[in-house]
């Protein structure tokens, strides 16, 4: 018996827009050349500096490109060329304010870093004092205090949206999704406005850490409801089906299997809930005010948090403050990273 | 005697357990309306005085003015001017950010390399979290020097245009400057919704437009954009959103000032939010129910131009983009 082979032609799905291996080189050899012919061009021309710089390299690089373009596929194709530029700068427009501002921070944050700003408030010492006095304990406290608060009261009610969108299903699933959707577009200082009229004057209570957590829970919302919808979304329905074919109810299927399954999403959900209000700073000016000393009670009196600590110091406007001020950026911005990468290395495993 | 199991009742009628269940899960899904429904009606309450005392003049009036009622000079409120110095920034950072958020999108989908992609977008998105007081930072420390020089080559050579006149040389915290920090701030947010749309586009259209023999550049121009037009429509709204809202960045860039300013590029500004802030420490009674009645403003124009965004939306999804 002879066996066939069987040859199937197979379509491939195909990208056509992916470049070839030959493109790709005449790119890489257009970047680099006009990165080296720039600067001799600068020295001869009126051009000058980092701007004028940056404005013959684009000049240079885009004609090349539209030149060799228009050698091998004639004039037509000199809007795609200089397209590409234009989209190539975009990015490029991009990166560079986040290089710039990730460079500053931490260049500048580092500079009145030391052990103490970890270990002591500011209760004793003035904000221009030396470095070697004071920190930023009273803010780092303050902000954990306020995102555990604020994640005590938004997870259970941001999973309670998650599963009546997912699971339930209801009447006003639409209605729902749309407040979520609009709640998410409130700005952070009316929801202060808010909290501060209802707790601090409404109810005559104290700026506190508590009126804070609760502005920022109402910020917080939005994301945790949204990231677990989407979560319990990705459960695949068999697992649903399954549970109930086995006997259980609704909510026993939902407390044993698919919540259960949900978990690393639902705590991708929760963090990056956290890393949205974490860096908040207008609603916490007018509900928990600042202060200078570490304070663990939430309830009666001001506290501070790290991006107040911030904006506070860098408001004072001495030198010395505004370096403290950069300093309590760069904590705020290290703990915000670290929540981002938990966040992206948690939702990775889960798929 | 073989002893048969008790018949099972069939019911579509939920245990008891489910029925709970289902109305804490309701429960909990509406707090967002009653939430929603609160900030409305508390700021509401609380800024009825004003509503009555200035009605109409309190939108359109440009003097923010407390008054001083114990020697009988009134309080004059208005946030016209900052409802203006609002639309301003948030307009200029709607125009800085869009093409470069478009432009970065396209990359994002057509014109990256594939091991470059995943990085990128994360990139992107880490962007996104990044605290807007470091945004204000970076906008007065870094960008305003920068900014500055930009803004002086604009009045040199566009100064004849009334928009970027100015009425005296004085360039540092303008309008523009806070435009460009909230252009930068709201980038992320519109290249993530333009992304996830342009990554939707058929690859049926794209090819059948390469073998038409379109170049990339045409094939977007003929398929990517008009199929994405309304994703970018409702990404430019959410950024906008974002932009009218923005506080602490706003404050901490712009020379706060309570007069109308259509000079973009000089040194005077504000917007409804750093208003609030800036007035709130020392605002007496009177005056903080003014503030009351500004955030309640800005609500409502922020969820109106959500409101829309999501319009946008789900007309897209509906018709398939067409």
């Amino acid at each position: 018996m002879t066996t066939i082979q069987n040859t199937v032609a197979r379509v491939s799905p195909g990208k056509p827009w992916k470049l070839s291996k030959g493109q790709l080189v005449t790119n890489f050899v257009i970047f680099f050349g006009s990165l080296l012919i720039s600067p001799l061009l600068v020295l001869i021309t009126p051009f000058s500096g980092k701007l004028g710089f940056t404005f013959v390299f684009l000049v240079v690089s885009t004609l090349s490109a539209t030149a060799i373009a228009i050698s091998r596929f004639g004039r037509k194709t000199i809007a795609n060329s200089v397209a590409s530029s234009a989209i190539y700068v975009a990015t490029a427009l991009v990166l560079l304010p986040l290089a710039s501002i990730l460079y500053t921070v931490i260049s500048k944050g580092a500079k009145a870093l030391r052990i103490n700003t970890f270990t002591q408030d500011m209760a004793q010492t003035q904000p221009d004092a030396a470095f070697t006095e004071g920190g930023a304990l009273h803010a780092i406290i303050g902000t954990g205090l306020l995102v555990l608060i604020a994640g005590i009261i938004c997870v259970p009610i941001g999973i309670l949206t998650a599963l009546y969108l997912t699971e339930v299903k209801g009447r006003f699933s639409s209605l729902v999704r749309f407040l979520v959707q609009a709640m998410s577009g409130v700005p952070s200082i009316v929801a202060g406005l808010f909290v501060y009229s209802v707790l601090i004057v409404g109810l005559k209570g104290h700026y506190s850490g508590f009126a804070g957590a609760i502005a920022l829970s109402i910020l917080m919302l939005p994301t945790v409801a949204r990231t677990s919808e989407e979560v319990l979304k990705l459960i695949p329905n068999d697992l649903r089906e399954a549970g109930v074919a086995l006997g259980g109810t609704q909510w026993r299927t939902v407390a044993r299997i698919v919540l259960p399954t949900a978990r690393s999403g639902l705590m991708t959900a929760v963090i990056l809930g956290v890393a949205r209000v974490a860096g908040e700073t207008a609603p916490l000016l007018l509900t928990i005010l600042g202060s200078t000393a570490t304070h663990l009670n939430p309830f009666d009196a001001p506290l501070n948090a790290l991006p107040l600590y911030t904006f506070n110091l860098m408001r004072t406007g001495l030198d010395i403050a505004v370096s403290r001020a950069w300093t309590g950026a760069l904590v705020l911005l290290m703990l915000v990273l670290t929540l981002f990468i938990f966040a992206r290395t948690l939702s990775g495993k889960r798929k | 005697m073989i002893e048969s199991p008790e018949k099972r009742v069939l019911t579509t009628t939920p245990r008891r357990s489910d029925i709970v269940f289902r109305r804490v899960v309701a429960a909990g899904a509406f707090t967002s309306l009653i939430i929603l429904g609160l900030i409305a009606l508390f700021l509401a309450n609380r800024s009825v005085g004003i509503f009555q005392d200035f009605g109409f003049k309190f939108i359109t009036g440009f003097e923010w003015n407390p008054g001083d009622p114990e020697n009988g000079v009134p309080a004059q409120l208005g946030i016209g001017a900052m409802l203006i110095g609002t639309l301003l920034i948030a307009a200029v950072g709607l125009v800085i950010a869009l093409p470069i958020a478009v432009g970065t999108a396209l990359f994002l989908t057509y014109y990256a390399p594939s091991w470059l992609k995943k990085p990128l977008t994360i990139l992107v998105d880490l962007m996104a979290s990044i605290p807007s007081v470091i945004y204000g930072l970076w906008g007065f420390f870094v960008l305003m020097p920068h900014a500055v020089y930009w803004a002086k080559l604009l009045n040199k050579y566009l100064g004849w245009i009334p928009l970027f006149d100015v009425p005296a040389k004085v360039f540092e915290r303008s309008p523009f400057i806070a435009g460009i920090v909230i252009g930068v701030m709201i980038i992320p947010i519109i290249t993530a919704i333009t992304r996830e749309v342009f990554s939707q586009v058929p690859l049926d259209r794209i090819q059948a437009a390469y073998a038409l023999g379109a170049t990339r550049w045409s094939m977007i121009q003929t398929v990517v954009l008009p199929y994405g037009s309304s994703g970018i429509a409702s990404g430019a709204m959410l950024g906008l959103g974002r932009a009218m809202g923005e506080t602490v960045a706003v404050y901490l860039v712009l020379n706060i000032y309570f007069l109308p300013n259509f000079h973009l590029l000089f040194s005077a500004g504000g917007n409804v939010a750093s208003l609030i802030v800036s007035k709130f420490g020392e605002a007496s009674d009177y005056e903080l129910q003014g503030l009351m009645a500004a955030g309640l403003v800005l609500f409502g124009i922020t969820l109106i131009v959500n409101f829309l965004s999501t319009l946008i939306v789900k007309r897209t999804s509906r018709t398939g983009g067409q």
